[in-house]
C-alpha cells in the first residue's frame, strides 16, 4: 500500500480522496450503506480474483484499499448513529424471489442497531488489521488468500447486519468455510488437519441443533424476520426451555464454554497469525452476539431459569482456563486460553440482565477484539523472525526489540485490566453488574483478575526480559530487527482503540444504552 | 494550576520515554527534574491555598463512565488530606529525580528510568488527587504498574524478574479486594464518588449485604474490603512478602515507592474513607490488630537481615504498621502524620544506603561493609540521624508521630488498642535494635569488606549529597514544627477531609494516660538502641556463640528466613496451584476427560462402530434378503398397528418372529468370522 501511495502523485490521492468522499456522500443519501458493506468486499473479492497470480503487490494493495473503506464506511455508521432510538436504524429491505416460482417473493431486513454497531466496527477494523499484518508472511495461494479474508468479511458483516433467523444460521455457518480453508492452506504443522476438523466439528454439531430451533420457531411464528419473531412470539415455558437449549449449545460452542472448548486452543495453534486474529477477534464475538441478540430476547423466561447452570460454567471457565493457561508452553496457547476466560467473563456480564453487565459485556467484547487480536499479532511478529512459538527457547527479547517490548507491555497491561485499557472498563462495568444479581459470581469470576496477573506476566517476563538464551555458546535467537513500520501501523489502530475505550467509554456506551435498555424491558416482561 | 500539577510530570515522562533517544540522558534528566521542580513548586502553593487558606478545590474534566447509575467523571479533588500527599510525594519525588541523575549515571537507560520515575509520580498524583473510587483505582493500579516495570529496571537479573512478578501479583490479590469493596460501595449507594458515599454513610449504618451468601454489616464489609486493597499496597501481614523482595529494584525506586510513597497510599486510602470507617468498628478493629501485627512482624524479622536494604524495607513495613494501626484507632489524622514524617526520614535512610553502596561497587550485605563511617561521615551523619529519627528518639521528627500513636493506642482503653500499645512498644525496642545495629555493621565496625572496594570508596557527589541534605531538615524539624498544625487539640487543618466520629475521638484521652505508659516507648527504644550497641560492640562473640547453640540456630533461621512465609507461599500454596494446574486441568481434564468424551473418544467410538457394522455387508444374497424381509414385516406391522403402537411390542407373535430373526443373525456372523 505504502508503495502505491508514495509512488501515484499527489493529484491522484486528492483525485481517490475525492471519489471516496463522493460516493460515501451518495450512500449515505440513498440510504444504501449496509448492503454496500457487505457487497463491498465481495466486489473486491472478485476483482482481484480476475488479477494475474503475479501481480502480487497490485493484489495485496487492492485488498488492503477494498478492506480500508469499508472500515471507514463503517465508521459511518458510527458517526450517523442516533443513539435515542432503540430500534434498527440504516434499515434496508432485499427483496428476492426464487426463479422456479415467480409468485413467491421474499425479503430479509438489514439493520444495525446499538448491540450490533460495534461488532460491525470491529469485523472491518480487524479485516483490515489482518491483510496489512500478513502483507509480508504469505507465500503460497496469495490470491485466495486476499479471497478468503474478503469474503469472510462479507459474511461476517451479513451475519452481524441481516435481521432474520435463518440466514443468521446460513452465514454463521458460512464462516466456518473460510475458516475451514484458512487453517488447512495457511497453517502450520501436520496437525492442522485435526484443528480444522475439530473446529468444523465441534460448530456444527451445536449448530444443527439452533437449526432445528430456528425451523421450529419458522412453524409456530410463521416468518423468520427477526423483528416479527421477537414482536410475536408466544412460547410456553417448556417450549422456551427447550429452544433456548437449543441455540445455547451452538453459541456456547462459539463463545466458547468450558466443556466444548478445546477446539479453540486447537485451531488457535495451528492457524496463520491473521486466522487467529480473525478468529479470537471476531469469531468468538459471533457467540456473545447470538446470545444478546437472540436468546436474550426470544427466550426470556429460560433464561432466567437456566442463568444458574450459565453462571456455574462460565465461573468454572474463567477459574480453569486461567489455571490452565499458568501452565502451558506455547506462546499461542496461553493467549488462546486467555480468551477463553475473558469471553466466559463476557457471558457472566449478559446473563447479569441489567444495563450495566449487558454493556460491559459488549465493551468487553470490542475490548477483547483489540487486545486479543494484537496479541495474537505480537505472536505473530516474533514467528514470522524466529519461526517457533515454544516460550522455552524466547528471552530476552528486549535486548534485540525494544518497540516491540513497550508494544508487548501495553497489550499485557490491557489483557490484565489495568485501568485506562478498554478492559478495564469491560470487566469493571461486568463484575459491578454482576454484583448487583450474584455476589459470589462476582467473587469467583474475580479471582481471573489475580490468575489473569499471574499468567500475563509470566509470560511477559519469560519472553522479554531476562538475557538472550544461549545454547553451547550460541544463541538460540540470532540477532533480528526491532518491529518496523508496516507493523507498527498494524497495531496502531489497536492501541488508539485499546486507549480511546479506556479513558473515554462514553462514546462507545451511549449508542449502545438506548438498544440495551430495551433489551432489559424485554427480558424483565 | 491544579491541573497542571498533576499533569506536569506526565509529559516529563513521554519526554524522556519516548523522545530519549534524541534529547540524551542530561536532557531526560533535566526536563524531568524540570517538570518534577515546577510541580513540587505547585504543589506548595496548592498547600498554602486549601490548607492554610481553607479553600479546597474540585475539577471535573470529562464524563468518563456512563452506564446507568455507574455514571461519574474524570475528576480532581484537592483538600487538606491530598494537599499533605501532594507534598510528600512531589517533595520525595524531585529529590529522588535529582538524586536518581547520579545515581544512576552510569547507565545506559537513564532516560528510561527518569521516564518511569516520573510516569510513576503521575500516577501517585492521579491516585491522591482522585475524587472517586474508580479514578483513585486508576492510579492505584499504575503506580503498581511502575512499581513493576521499576523493581524489574535491570530486566537481565533473574532475581529482579522474580521480585518485579511477585510485586504485582501480591498486589493483584489486594487490587482484588478492592475492585469487590468498590462493587459492594457501588451496588449500594449506587454511586462511587467520594462526597455521595461519605455523605451516604451513617445512613448504611445497620444495613447488612449477602456477600458469598453470609450476612454482613455492609460497612463492616466494605472496610474490609478496602483494607485488603490496603493490605496489598501497603505491605501489611500476610501480603507484604514482595515488599522486601522489591529491593532488587535501584535505590532511589525503593526509596520513592517503596519507602515514602507508593506503599503508603493503603493509609491513604485508609484516612480518605475515613467517614466510612468511622460508622464500621467492626472493620476498624481488624485494621488495627493487622496493622499491629505488620509492625511487630516486620520489626522482628528485620531485626536479623543481612541485605542493609531489606532492613530498611522490614523498618518501612513495620512503621506502615504503626500506621495502619493509628487509622484502626480512629486517628486518622495520626496516621497520617506519621506518614508524612515516616516518608521524610525513611527516603533519608534509603537514600544514603544508596549512597554507601554507590560508594562500596554495589554491595548491599551488612557483613561485607564497616567501617565506613571514617570514609563516608557525612553519609554516616544522615543515617545516624534518619535511624534516630526512625527510632523515635525524642524531639526528632520521628517522636511525634510514633509516641502520639502509641499513647492513642493505650488510650482507647479497648483490647485492640491495649494489644496495639503492647505490640507497638515492642516494636519500638526492636526498631531501635535493628536500626543501631545496622549502623553498627556498616559503619562503625572494622571493615570486611574487600579492599579494593574499601579504597575505592568515596563519598557521595553533590547531586547525591544535596537530597540528603535537604532531607535532614525535615527529619529533624518538621514533627516539632507541624505537630500542632496537623495533630494539635482543635486544629482546624483537615477541614472535614478526615472525619472522626466525636466518640472515637481520644487524643484527649491519650493525653492522660498514665505517666509509665507514656515513657515506655521512649525508654524501650533507648533500651533497645543501647542493647544493640553493647551486644554488637562488647560482645560480638558471645552474640557469635548464641547464634550456633542449637537453640540460637533454631531462633536465627526463623527470624532471618522471615517466619517462613515465603517458603510456605512458594513451596505450600504456590505449588498446589501450579500442580493441579498441570495436573488436574490441563492433564486430567483438558487432556483426560473432554479429549476422551469430545475428539479422540467419538473418533475411536465412531470406527469401532463402523469395523462392527462393517460385517453385515457380507455379500451374500441371502444375508440380504433376511434383511428385506425382517424390515418389511416391521414397516407393515407399523402401519397395520399404527394407531396403537405398543401392540407392536406386544403382539407375542411378532415377538417370535423378531426372535427368529436374530437367531438367523447370529449364526450369519459366526459363519462369517469363522
Amino acid at each position: 500500500m505504502f508503495k502505491l501511495f508514495t509512488s501515484s502523485n499527489f493529484i491522484n490521492k486528492i483525485l481517490i480522496s475525492f471519489l471516496v468522499v463522493l460516493a460515501y456522500n451518495f450512500i449515505i443519501s440513498v440510504n444504501l450503506i449496509l448492503s454496500f458493506l457487505i457487497l463491498f468486499p465481495l466486489f473486491g473479492s472478485f476483482v482481484i480474483a480476475w488479477l494475474p497470480n503475479e501481480q502480487k503487490t497490485l493484489m495485496k494493495s487492492l485488498a488492503l484499499i477494498i478492506s480500508g473503506i469499508t472500515f471507514l464506511f463503517s465508521l459511518a455508521l458510527w458517526v450517523n448513529f442516533n443513539k435515542s432510538l432503540s430500534k434498527f436504524q440504516f434499515i434496508e429491505t432485499v427483496h428476492y424471489w426464487f426463479p422456479w416460482d415467480s409468485n413467491s417473493s421474499t425479503y430479509v431486513l438489514l439493520g444495525v442497531d446499538g448491540i450490533s454497531l460495534f461488532f460491525v466496527i470491529l469485523t472491518t477494523l480487524l479485516i483490515f488489521v489482518c491483510l496489512l499484518s500478513s502483507w509480508d508472511n504469505i507465500h503460497i495461494h496469495l490470491k485466495e488468500y486476499l479471497l478468503t479474508f474478503l469474503i469472510l468479511e462479507s459474511l461476517l458483516l451479513g451475519v452481524f447486519i441481516i435481521l432474520d433467523l435463518l440466514m443468521f444460521y446460513i452465514l454463521f455457518e458460512a464462516t466456518l468455510i473460510p475458516m475451514f480453508i484458512m487453517i488447512l492452506t495457511w497453517g502450520s504443522r501436520e496437525r492442522k488437519i485435526r484443528a480444522a476438523t475439530m473446529l468444523f466439528l465441534y460448530t456444527l454439531f451445536g449448530s444443527v441443533f439452533m437449526l432445528a430451533g430456528i425451523i421450529y420457531i419458522y412453524w409456530t411464528v410463521g416468518s423468520t424476520d427477526y423483528q416479527i419473531v421477537v414482536a410475536s412470539a408466544q412460547f410456553t415455558s417448556f417450549e422456551q426451555r427447550l429452544l433456548w437449549l437449543s441455540f445455547f449449545l451452538s453459541f456456547a460452542t462459539k463463545v466458547p464454554m468450558l466443556p466444548v472448548h478445546i477446539w479453540l486452543p486447537e485451531a488457535h495453534v495451528e492457524a496463520p497469525t491473521a486466522g487467529s486474529v480473525i478468529l479470537a477477534g471476531i469469531l468468538l464475538k459471533l457467540g456473545s452476539y447470538g446470545f444478546l441478540r437472540f436468546s436474550l430476547p426470544l427466550f426470556s423466561e429460560a433464561n432466567f431459569y437456566f442463568t444458574p447452570l450459565v453462571y456455574s460454567i462460565a465461573v468454572l471457565g474463567v477459574i480453569y482456563t486461567s489455571l490452565t493457561a499458568i501452565r502451558q508452553t506455547d506462546f499461542k496457547r496461553i493467549i488462546a486460553y486467555t480468551s477463553v476466560a475473558h469471553m466466559n467473563i463476557v457471558m457472566i456480564g449478559i446473563y447479569s440482565f441489567n444495563l450495566i453487565g449487558l454493556g460491559g459485556s459488549i465493551l468487553q467484547s470490542i475490548s477483547h477484539g483489540f487486545v486479543s487480536s494484537a496479541l495474537f499479532l505480537i505472536i505473530g511478529v516474533v514467528y514470522d523472525r524466529f519461526h517457533t512459538r515454544l516460550i522455552k527457547y524466547y528471552s530476552g527479547l528486549v535486548h534485540i526489540m525494544p518497540l516491540y517490548a513497550l508494544i508487548f507491555l501495553f497489550f499485557t497491561m490491557a489483557n490484565i485490566a489495568l485501568p485506562g485499557t478498554s478492559s478495564f472498563v469491560g470487566e469493571f462495568l461486568i463484575l459491578a453488574g454482576s454484583f448487583k444479581e450474584n455476589t459470589t459470581v462476582t467473587f469467583l469470576g474475580a479471582t481471573g483478575m489475580i490468575l489473569g496477573g499471574a499468567y500475563s506476566l509470566w509470560l511477559y517476563n519469560r519472553v522479554i526480559y531476562g538475557n538472550l538464551k544461549k545454547d553451547e555458546g550460541h544463541l538460540h535467537l540470532k540477532y533480528s530487527y526491532d518491529i518496523n513500520r508496516r507493523e507498527f501501523y498494524v497495531f496502531l489502530p489497536l492501541i488508539i482503540g485499546t486507549i480511546l475505550m479506556g479513558i473515554y467509554p462514553k462514546i462507545f456506551l451511549d449508542p449502545l444504552e438506548a438498544s440495551l435498555l430495551n433489551l432489559v424491558f424485554q427480558l424483565k416482561n | 494550576m491544579y491541573l497542571t500539577l498533576v499533569f506536569l510530570p506526565l509529559f516529563g515522562s513521554i519526554a524522556a520515554g519516548f523522545f530519549g533517544f534524541f534529547i540524551g540522558s542530561q536532557g531526560a534528566g533535566f526536563i524531568t527534574i524540570l517538570c518534577l521542580g515546577l510541580t513540587f513548586l505547585m504543589s506548595c502553593f496548592a498547600f498554602y491555598e486549601v490548607a492554610f487558606a481553607g479553600s479546597p478545590c474540585f475539577l471535573q474534566i470529562m464524563p468518563w463512565f456512563d452506564s446507568e447509575l455507574f455514571s461519574f467523571a474524570w475528576g480532581f479533588q484537592f483538600d487538606s488530606l491530598t494537599a499533605v500527599m501532594l507534598i510528600v510525594v512531589t517533595f520525595i519525588s524531585f529529590l529522588v529525580h535529582l538524586y536518581s541523575t547520579e545515581y544512576m549515571s552510569h547507565d545506559p537507560h537513564l532516560p528510561r528510568f527518569m521516564s518511569y520515575l516520573s510516569l510513576f509520580t503521575f500516577f501517585m498524583l492521579i491516585l491522591v488527587t482522585a475524587d472517586n473510587f474508580i479514578q483513585m483505582f486508576v492510579g492505584w493500579e499504575g503506580v503498581g504498574l511502575c512499581s513493576y516495570l521499576l523493581i524489574n529496571f535491570w530486566f537481565t537479573r533473574i532475581q529482579a524478574n522474580k521480585a518485579a512478578i511477585k510485586a504485582m501479583f501480591m498486589n493483584r490479590i489486594g487490587d482484588f479486594g478492592l475492585a469487590l469493596g468498590i462493587f459492594c460501595i457501588f451496588v449500594t449507594f449506587g454511586a462511587v464518588d467520594y462526597s455521595t458515599i461519605f455523605t451516604l454513610a451513617p445512613y448504611f449504618l445497620s444495613d447488612t449485604i449477602n456477600f458469598l451468601n453470609i450476612d454482613f454489616n455492609l460497612l463492616d464489609l466494605v472496610g474490609i474490603l478496602l483494607f485488603i486493597g490496603a493490605v496489598g499496597k501497603s505491605a501489611q501481614l500476610g501480603l507484604h512478602t514482595w515488599l522486601p523482595d522489591a529491593m532488587e529494584g535501584p535505590t532511589p525506586v525503593s526509596a520513592l515507592i517503596h519507602a515514602a510513597t507508593m506503599v503508603t497510599a493503603g493509609v491513604f486510602l485508609i484516612a480518605r474513607c475515613s467517614p466510612l470507617y468511622e460508622y464500621a468498628p467492626g472493620a476498624l478493629s481488624v485494621i488495627t490488630i493487622v496493622g499491629a501485627m505488620t509492625a511487630f512482624f516486620a520489626a522482628s524479622t528485620g531485626l536479623l537481615q543481612n541485605d542493609m536494604k531489606k532492613v530498611i524495607a522490614y523498618s518501612t513495613c513495620s512503621q506502615l504498621g504503626y500506621m495502619i494501626f493509628a487509622c484502626g484507632l480512629s486517628n486518622y489524622h495520626v496516621g497520617v502524620f506519621h506518614l508524612a514524617n515516616h516518608a521524610f526520614f525513611k527516603a533519608l535512610l534509603f537514600l544514603g544506603a544508596g549512597c554507601v553502596i554507590h560508594a562500596v561497587g554495589d554491595e548491599q550485605d551488612m557483613r561485607k561493609l564497616g567501617g565506613l563511617s571514617k570514609i563516608m561521615p557525612f553519609t554516616y551523619g544522615m543515617m545516624l540521624i534518619g535511624s534516630f529519627s526512625l527510632m523515635g528518639f525524642p524531639f526528632l521528627t520521628g517522636f511525634y508521630s510514633k509516641d502520639v500513636i502509641l499513647e492513642v493506642a493505650y488510650g482507647k482503653y479497648s483490647t485492640s488498642g491495649h494489644f496495639a500499645y503492647v505490640l507497638g512498644s515492642l516494636s519500638a525496642f526492636l526498631t531501635a535494635f535493628y536500626s543501631v545495629r545496622l549502623l553498627y555493621l556498616t559503619f562503625l565496625s572494622k571493615p570486611n569488606g574487600y579492599r579494593v572496594l574499601i579504597l575505592n570508596a568515596h563519598e557521595a557527589p553533590w547531586r547525591m549529597a544535596l537530597p540528603l541534605l535537604i532531607l535532614v531538615i525535615p527529619s529533624i524539624f518538621i514533627g516539632y514544627l507541624t505537630k500542632d498544625m496537623i495533630i494539635g487539640l482543635g486544629t482546624n487543618f483537615w477541614q472535614g477531609s478526615i472525619y472522626i466520629q466525636p466518640k472515637n475521638f481520644n487524643i484527649i484521652d491519650a493525653e492522660h494516660i498514665p505517666q509509665a505508659a507514656k515513657l515506655l516507648p521512649v525508654c524501650l527504644s533507648i533500651l533497645g538502641a543501647l542493647t544493640s550497641f553493647i551486644l554488637y560492640f562488647y560482645g560480638s562473640q558471645s552474640l557469635f556463640l548464641f547464634k550456633t547453640s542449637p537453640l540460637g540456630l533454631k531462633f536465627y533461621t526463623f527470624l532471618n528466613r522471615k517466619w517462613f512465609f515465603d517458603k510456605i507461599y512458594n513451596e505450600i500454596i504456590g505449588q498446589f496451584f501450579l500442580s493441579a494446574a498441570y495436573n488436574l486441568t490441563y492433564k486430567q481434564i483438558d487432556r483426560g476427560l473432554i479429549e476422551s468424551l469430545g475428539p479422540f473418544g467419538l473418533t475411536r467410538l465412531v470406527s469401532k462402530i463402523a469395523l462392527s457394522l462393517k460385517v453385515l455387508q457380507t455379500g451374500f444374497f441371502y444375508h440380504y434378503t433376511l434383511a428385506m424381509v425382517f424390515s418389511l414385516i416391521s414397516f407393515l406391522a407399523y402401519f397395520r398397528f399404527e394407531n396403537s403402537t405398543f401392540i407392536l411390542l406386544s403382539d407375542s407373535k411378532l415377538w417370535f418372529l423378531f426372535v427368529i430373526a436374530l437367531f438367523f443373525i447370529n449364526t450369519d456372523f459366526k459363519s462369517f468370522k469363522n
